[in-house]
């Protein structure tokens, strides 16, 4: 599937100061591909290069060697970002206007006649749910109104590629949830979201693919659950019909055993131990097999692991 | 396409201002000095015409230049403070676009503060011309209701589109809305001087000095030329081919100052 976002050796430095020759390196060679289509997080510890990155993307900032491409050209060509959709992080905007006007500014920009734009203001508002606010000042909404109107000036040419730098950012839970039911609409239209975070949760139940950043360079990237499972912690395995006895005898072989019944036990081996020799060995001494399970890193435990 | 968007940027600079209300309390104290104009009226036996005349084409370009040069630097800076310009360009926007689009907004809203505070001017000499007894008004160098009052509010127009122009373009590379204030107010004072500047040279007997002060007389925009009040108050012939000059010069120099703005925002970054 032909990538809608490419960055290839990004690099990106900001002079340090007047009086300092070397630069702050932002970002290092960092190398990445989002195909059409899915969720695709960007995440990483504060001050990894999550938004620096998501910038150079929609073409605020330039790269200083490397090149970053959306659909194919130059964040900085006009054309590119005409199927683009950005919310920056924390987003502000004219606090005079209302949200309805506001957005059919931002629509206007997008070329839209004048008759469009109303028409598409309301969309989007409806979409983030501030349809019955439309017409209040800016200056009147909450964080997470706000919040929720950059989103919906994101969407308001309707793009194919949507890039959102911290959306959950600042949100009580509801409001979080609220931004999460959006970003799975658009991947059910099947939009591409590309989103930053550090709230891993949020992470692991959006994305279909991830990228880790640390200290400006990429440390993990591909598949969520090829991801996690590369970092797996072992194998849970239940038996039913096991004596305390024999389970007392396991030993060095199994990491835990929890007592589940009188006779079920629950047995967690290494990522190493293979489960078919343990299980072929309590067979024999007349126990079954009830489930083996395995135990895979969680998003937390994998991007701890990885950005150290 | 491009007039559209460009029309977008300058229609929501206007609404922007027009809500502001920075902009009512400058217009306000305008007004104030018309309504002292008032009060001399009171106290001055024939000359309060010319006083009256004087003191509102000043008190026009006063608030002219204060709108100009406020609401010019922060046209930029005011995005970027807030952080609104990730917005705006993320969006299918040339850069060129927005530029010409918030200059344009801040020249329209001059320009109907402008004929705004005239139009009061000119109610306020229409009182007085019909309020005034027939041997006062004979006394006066020109009518009432002069339209050559138009000329000086003109020109004062085009002023201010070159200040509004310069202004902008201290503010595309400067992060500090009050450093740019200070070099468009420091250029624009320089302006009102560039006559003297031009010809320190013949004044002075220093001749790098003199060069270096002359240099910069030619290279600053040349403001003492749109100033043509004493000639329109005293009811003095004013040359047309002046008033042709200015205009064409105002607008030469908006565009190269529209320009070199447009050349500084196309490179810069915005973290």
């Amino acid at each position: 599937m032909a990538a809608i976002v490419r960055t290839e050796h990004l690099t990106k430095d900001f002079p340090a100061g007047f009086w300092r020759s070397r630069p702050q390196r932002a970002l290092d060679d960092v190398s990445i591909e989002v195909p059409a289509g899915g969720v695709f997080g960007l995440l990483g510890p504060n001050g990894a290069g999550k938004s620096t990155t998501l910038k150079v993307l929609v073409g605020l900032l330039k790269p200083t060697k490397g090149r970053a491409e959306i659909f194919g050209r130059a964040p900085r060509e006009v054309s590119a970002r005409a199927r683009l959709g950005f919310l920056p992080e924390n987003p502000s905007f004219y606090d005079e206007l209302s949200a309805e006007e506001l957005l059919s500014y931002f629509a206007g920009l997008c070329g839209y006649s004048a008759s469009e734009r109303r028409a598409r203001a309301t969309r989007a508002l409806d979409l983030v749910g501030l349809g019955d606010d439309r017409r209040r000042r800016l200056r009147q909404y909450s964080k997470g109104m706000v919040q929720r109107v950059g989103i919906a000036q994101a969407l308001v040419n309707d793009p194919e590629l949507v890039i959102l730098d911290e959306p959950m950012s600042g949100l009580d839970p509801v409001g979080r949830h609220d931004v999460r039911q959006i970003i799975v609409r658009l991947r059910d239209e099947g939009r591409t979201v590309v989103f930053s975070s550090h709230i891993l949760p949020d992470a692991e139940l959006l994305c279909t693919r991830v990228g880790i950043l640390a200290k400006g360079r990429v440390v993990a990237f591909g598949g969520l659950s090829e991801l996690t499972a590369s970092a797996s912690r072992g194998w849970e395995v239940v038996f039913d019909g096991l004596t305390e006895d024999t389970a007392s005898r396991l030993g060095g072989r199994v990491r835990r055993v929890t007592r589940i019944t009188a006779s079920r036990y629950s047995l967690e081996i290494e990522a190493a131990e293979r489960p078919e020799t343990l299980v072929a060995d309590l067979s024999a001494a007349g126990a079954s097999l009830v489930s083996v399970t395995p135990l895979r890193a969680t998003l937390e435990e994998f991007f701890l692991q990885v950005s150290k | 396409m491009t007039a559209r968007r460009i029309g977008l940027v300058a229609w929501h600079v206007l609404k922007q201002n027009v809500r502001d209300r920075v902009l009512y309390s400058i217009a306000a104290f305008a007004l104030l000095l018309v309504a002292a104009a008032l009060v001399i009226d009171q106290m001055t036996a024939g000359q309060d015409l010319k006083i009256i005349k004087d003191l509102g084409l000043a008190a026009i370009e006063l608030a002219g230049v204060l709108m100009s040069v406020f609401v010019g630097v922060s046209l930029v800076a005011h995005e970027i403070d807030r952080r609104s310009i990730f917005n705006v360009l993320s969006k299918p926007l040339p850069r060129w676009e927005f530029i010409v689009g918030k200059y344009s907004g801040l020249v329209m809203t001059l320009a109907m503060n402008v004929a705004a505070l005239t139009g009061v001017l000119y109610l306020t000499l229409f009182w007085m011309g019909s309020t005034s007894p027939d041997n006062v008004r004979m006394s006066w160098e020109a009518p009432a209701t002069d339209p050559r009052l138009l000329v000086s509010v003109g020109l004062m127009t085009a002023e201010l589109a070159l200040l509004t122009a310069i202004a902008l373009f201290f503010s595309t590379f400067s992060s500090s809305a009050m450093l740019s204030a200070v070099l468009t107010v420091g250029l624009f004072i320089a302006g009102l001087e560039s006559d003297a500047l031009r010809q320190f040279n013949l004044t002075v007997d220093a001749p790098v000095a003199g060069r270096l002060v002359t240099t910069v007389g030619w290279l600053v925009p040349a403001f003492s030329l749109f100033d043509v009040k004493t000639e329109v108050v005293h009811g003095l012939p004013i040359n047309p081919g002046r008033i042709w000059f200015s205009l064409a010069y105002a607008a030469v120099y908006s565009v190269v100052a529209i320009t070199a703005a447009v050349l500084v925002f196309s490179r810069r970054e915005f973290r």
